[in-house]
C-alpha cells in the first residue's frame, strides 16, 4: 500500500491540503449563503468550493480527488442545479410571472431575507462548483490521439 | 398585461429544461434524449404558431420577468417580427430533430448532442424574443457556445480545426458586439432596447450611435457571415454533423446575425441613407463573392456552405433597400432560404450517410439507389436556383422588382446574374452526384431510414408550396406583420415603451 503515498504531490503539501482543504470549502459556502447582503455570491461561493476539490486531486492524484467526488456526480450535481434553479424561477408563475420573488423578503441585512435570492444562489453554487470541476477533469483527462491524424 | 403574453417565457423554460433534463438522465434511458427533442422542438413550434396567432390579434405581447417594472426588470417582447423568426426558428428545429435520431447512430453520444441542439434553440428562442440588449448578448453567447461544441462534435483533425477558428473569429465578434452594448449603456443609461431607442432620439444624433453601429456591423455581421467577416463559415459549416450544418446555415446565422443586425438598426440605432447603403453594399458583396467561391468547389458541403454567403447578401439587399416591397422580399427570402438550404444540407448528410463521401467527384447516379434523397435535392436546388413555381423563386423576384422599383438598377442586374450562377452550380451538384451513370465504386447503396426521408419530404413539400406566404392573403399574416415592424421603424420602439408604462 506504499503507491497510495507516492501518488500526488511531497509530503509537505499533502499536509497543508489537508488543513486548509476544509477550510476554503467552508470559505465558499459562506460566500455562497451571504450572496444577498454582501458582496459574492453563487458564482463566486460555486468557484471558491471547486477549487477546493481540485487542491485535493493536485495535491493527492486524481484517485483520492474521485473518491470524494466521482466524475458522474460532478456532473449529475451540475444538471441538477440547473434544473433546481430553472425549477424555482417556474415556480414563480404559482405568483403570475417567470422568476417572481414569492417568499417574503424579510429584513434587510439579515441572513434570512430577500425571500427567494438565497436559494437562486444555492442553485448556482453548486451548478457552478460542479461544473468546474468537471472542466478540471476534461481538461486533465483530455489525451490527444496522434493516430486520428489523416 | 395581456394573458397571452404568458407563452414568452415558456419559449426559454422549455428548451433549457429539456436540455438540462436530457444531459441528467441520458445514461439512464437510451431513448430519452430522441424523445425529449422531439417532443420539446414539437411544443416550441405549436407554441410559436400560437405567438403568431397572439400576435394577429394583439400586435405586441410584452412580458415583465419577475414581474420588474421596465426599464429596470428584463422584458420579454414577441411582435410581427420576433413571431417570424420563432416560427422560422422553431419549424426548421423540429424537421431536423427528427432527421437527427437516425442520423446520430453514427456518433458516440446521442444524449450530449441533444442537449447541446436543444441549448442552441434555447439561444437562439431567447435572442429573438427578448427586449433588453444585455439579455440578447448572453442568448447569443449561449446559441455560439452550444454551436461551437456542436461544429467539434466529430472529434477529428478538421472538425476541431474548424471549431477553432469559428470559436476564435465568433469570440472577436462577441467583444465588439459587448463594446457596442458598454457604449449604449454609458450613454443612455438603460439597456432596455425600447428605452435605449428613445434617449437616442432625445439626444439626438451623435458620433456614439455611429461609432456602435460600425461595431455591431462588424460583431452581428460576423455571426451572419457577411462577405468580409465570412471566414469561419466555410470551414464550420461542413465540418458539423449534417442535422448541425443544417441548423447553422439554416437558421443560427439569420437569428443571430441578420435578426439582431436588422432589430438593432431598424428599431433602435434608427435606419438612415448611411446605414441602408452600408448594409445593401455589404449585401452585394456577400452574394457575388458567395457565389464565385462556390461554384468550383468539388466538396459537397463546402459548396452549400459558400451558397448561404451568397443568399444571406440577397436577404441584406433585400432588407437594407428598406422599401416596403424590399423588406418583404428580405424577410421572405430569409424564410425560404431557412427551408431549402437545411434540405440541401440534410441531403449531403444523407449522402454521406450511404455513399460515405462528400467529395462531388467520388459520387454519381445516386438518384437511382436513393430516390427520395434525389428528389427533395432536386426541389431544393431548383428553389435556391430560383426555378418557379418554387419559393425561392418568388423571393427573388420580389426582391430584384422592389431593387428595380426603387431605381438601382446594378444591384438588380447583380441579382439576377448571382442566381443564374447559383443554377449553373446546383446544376453541377445534380449532375455529379445524382445524375447520370450509378458509380460502381461505391458499392452497395440503400436509401436512407424512413425518419431521415419524412424530415427531407416535408421540407421539399414546404419548397413547393412556400411561394403561397408571397401572395396577398397569406401574406398579411405572417410576413407583412414582421415587415411592418421593420417599416415602423423607431417609432415601434416608442409604442413598445409606451405599452410598458
Amino acid at each position: 500500500m506504499n503507491n497510495e503515498k507516492d501518488k500526488g504531490m511531497s509530503l509537505i503539501v499533502k499536509t497543508v491540503t489537508r488543513l486548509t482543504a476544509g477550510p476554503i470549502f467552508l470559505y465558499g459556502i459562506y460566500i455562497l449563503s451571504h450572496g444577498h447582503v454582501s458582496p459574492g455570491g453563487g458564482f463566486v461561493g460555486g468557484v471558491i468550493i471547486a477549487l477546493a476539490f481540485i487542491q485535493l486531486m493536485l495535491a493527492y492524484g486524481k484517485e483520492s480527488a474521485f473518491k470524494k467526488l466521482p466524475r458522474a456526480a460532478a456532473s449529475f450535481i451540475e444538471n441538477l442545479g440547473a434544473l433546481m434553479f430553472l425549477a424555482l424561477a417556474g415556480l414563480g408563475f404559482t405568483g403570475g410571472y417567470f422568476l417572481l420573488n414569492f417568499i417574503g423578503k424579510g429584513e434587510p441585512f439579515r441572513l434570512f431575507s430577500a425571500g427567494i435570492m438565497p436559494l437562486y444562489n444555492i442553485a448556482i453554487g453548486v451548478k457552478v462548483g460542479a461544473g468546474l470541476f468537471a472542466i478540471f477533469i476534461a481538461l486533465i483527462l483530455l489525451r490527444i490521439n496522434r493516430e486520428d491524424d489523416r | 398585461m395581456i394573458a397571452a403574453a404568458n407563452i414568452a417565457p415558456l419559449f426559454i423554460v422549455i428548451s433549457l429544461g429539456g436540455a438540462f433534463l436530457i444531459s441528467l438522465l441520458e445514461k439512464r434511458m437510451k431513448h430519452f434524449p430522441y424523445a425529449m427533442g422531439l417532443i420539446v422542438t414539437g411544443m416550441l413550434l405549436i407554441l410559436s404558431l400560437a405567438a403568431v396567432k397572439a400576435v394577429g390579434l394583439y400586435r405586441i405581447l410584452i412580458y415583465n420577468v419577475g414581474s420588474w417594472k421596465p426599464p429596470l426588470g428584463i422584458t420579454l417582447v414577441i411582435d410581427g417580427f420576433s413571431a417570424f423568426m420563432l416560427v422560422t426558428v422553431n419549424l426548421i428545429a423540429f424537421l431536423i430533430a427528427i432527421y437527427s435520431g437516425p442520423y446520430m447512430e453514427r456518433y458516440t453520444s446521442k444524449g450530449k448532442f441533444f442537449a447541446l441542439f436543444l441549448l442552441m434553440v434555447a439561444g437562439m428562442n431567447g435572442v429573438v424574443i427578448t427586449g433588453d440588449i444585455f439579455n440578447l448578448f448572453v442568448f447569443l453567447e449561449i446559441a455560439s457556445i452550444a454551436s461551437f461544441a456542436l461544429v467539434a462534435f466529430g472529434t477529428g483533425r478538421h472538425e476541431l480545426e474548424a471549431s477553432f477558428k469559428y470559436t476564435l473569429m465568433s469570440a472577436v465578434g462577441s467583444l465588439f458586439i459587448l463594446l457596442g452594448i458598454g457604449l449604449l449603456y454609458s450613454f443612455t443609461s438603460t439597456l432596455n432596447m425600447a428605452d435605449i431607442a428613445c434617449a437616442l432620439l432625445q439626444k439626438g444624433k451623435s458620433n456614439i450611435s455611429l461609432m456602435v453601429a460600425v461595431m455591431f456591423i462588424m460583431g452581428f455581421g460576423l455571426k451572419a457571415a457577411l462577405v468580409p467577416f465570412h471566414g469561419w463559415l466555410p470551414d464550420a459549416h461542413p465540418s458539423a454533423p449534417a442535422p448541425i450544418s443544417a441548423m447553422l446555415s439554416g437558421v443560427l446565422i439569420k437569428s443571430l446575425g441578420v435578426y439582431t443586425l436588422c432589430r438593432l438598426f431598424f428599431n433602435v440605432l434608427g435606419m438612415d441613407a448611411k446605414f441602408s447603403a452600408v448594409l445593401m453594399f455589404l449585401g452585394a458583396l456577400s452574394m457575388t463573392v458567395g457565389v464565385f467561391s462556390a461554384i468550383g468547389q468539388w466538396d459537397f458541403k463546402r459548396l452549400l456552405a459558400y451558397h448561404s454567403i451568397s443568399q444571406i447578401g440577397y436577404v441584406f439587399l433585400g432588407i437594407g433597400l428598406g422599401t416596403p416591397l424590399g423588406i418583404l422580399g428580405g424577410l421572405f427570402h430569409l424564410f425560404n432560404h431557412s427551408v431549402f438550404k437545411s434540405l440541401l444540407f440534410l441531403n449531403s448528410g444523407a449522402v454521406e450517410y450511404a455513399a460515405k463521401t462528400r467529395d462531388l467527384r467520388k459520387m454519381g447516379g445516386l438518384a437511382q439507389k436513393m430516390p427520395v434523397t434525389g428528389a427533395t435535392a432536386l426541389v431544393a436546388s431548383m428553389s435556391i436556383a430560383g426555378i418557379p413555381p418554387l419559393n425561392g423563386f418568388w423571393s427573388k423576384l420580389i426582391i430584384i422588382v422592389a431593387l428595380v422599383d426603387a431605381g438601382r438598377f446594378g444591384y438588380a442586374f447583380l441579382a439576377v446574374l448571382v442566381s443564374i450562377m447559383t443554377l449553373a452550380s446546383f446544376a453541377k451538384v445534380m449532375k455529379y452526384a445524382f445524375g447520370g451513370e450509378f458509380n460502381t465504386n461505391l458499392g452497395d447503396i440503400k436509401e436512407v431510414p424512413g425518419l431521415m426521408r419524412l424530415s427531407m419530404t416535408i421540407l421539399a413539400a414546404i419548397c413547393v408550396i412556400g411561394g403561397i406566404l408571397g401572395f396577398a392573403g397569406a401574406r398579411e399574416i405572417f410576413l407583412g406583420k414582421a415587415g411592418g415592424v421593420l417599416q415602423e421603424g423607431i417609432n415601434h420602439s416608442l409604442m413598445i415603451l409606451g405599452g410598458i408604462k
